[in-house]
């Protein structure tokens, strides 16, 4: 699993790629609240997911945490790209009624 | 008939290795790789379930027993670990037991979603078992 990021505006954009599992959770969390901590100044962080090529439930858990924490930032939160696998998943877990794709 | 079974400890890197393993064991039935992706998704919650319920993080073996029947792959995938305590609960969706680790409460609505046939049997002290199926020769038109 990698974290990369980068600034679009007043959006900050956060690359996720590998396979977002149990195993993979704990360092991408680290990563990206790492990044979401030096960047409150933005209105709102974009997760684009084109990188990533597995996740299971363990993925949305990691995803809803990360609003929950930009939330307390006052910054929104969207997702973008993810493959058709993904999208499976976000959309049975209901994730898109709390963090829209865009 | 072909059969297969796996025993591994509950380490979160073996995740990947399981639903791997489980995924090449289906390919000669020719599954599509959304299907590849239903079976890898579901073995993956059933894994990281026993390793993150069933032994709470310490040290245990997993089983995965694989058979494939026809056109259907049965799946089993077993711990000797905790057990659940109240099974009907643990398959709510969004219910789970551990909120404060960021856990969804998915896991086995997607087991039940992503495959044509599930159950679940646990014993407390004793340890949990999933049984699944897919059955490949029961696709619906939206196979690619």
């Amino acid at each position: 699993m990698k974290t990369q990021a980068s600034r679009r505006g007043d959006s900050l954009c956060i690359y996720l790629s590998g396979e977002l599992d149990e195993h993979s959770a704990p360092t991408a969390r680290a990563e990206a609240d790492a990044i979401i901590d030096e960047n409150t100044g933005c209105s709102r962080a974009v997760f684009n997911l084109a990188g990533v090529k597995f996740m299971d439930s363990t993925g949305i858990g990691f995803l809803i945490g990360r609003y929950k924490k930009l939330q307390k930032y006052g910054m929104g939160m969207y997702l973008e790209n993810p493959n058709t696998d993904a999208d499976k998943i976000l959309s049975l877990s209901g994730v898109y009624s709390l963090i829209p794709k865009i | 008939m072909n059969e297969m079974q796996l025993k591994f400890l509950s380490r979160s890197e073996n995740e990947v290795f399981a639903r791997n393993v489980v995924a090449a064991f289906a390919l000669p039935l020719n599954p599509t790789l959304s299907e590849l992706s239903d079976v890898k998704t579901a073995v993956s919650e059933a894994v990281t379930n026993c390793i993150v319920h069933g032994y709470r993080n310490a040290e245990g073996w997993i089983t995965v027993r694989c058979v494939i029947e026809g056109e259907k792959l049965h799946i089993e995938i077993s711990d000797g670990g905790t057990g659940i305590e109240d099974l009907e609960k643990a398959l709510t969706p969004f219910y789970t037991t551990l909120p404060e680790e960021e856990r969804s409460g998915m896991g086995f609505t997607i087991m039940q979603t992503f495959m044509t046939d599930f159950s679940v049997r646990s014993e407390r002290g004793k340890g949990t078992t999933v049984t699944m199926c897919k059955d490949f020769g029961a696709r619906g038109s939206d196979a690619q």
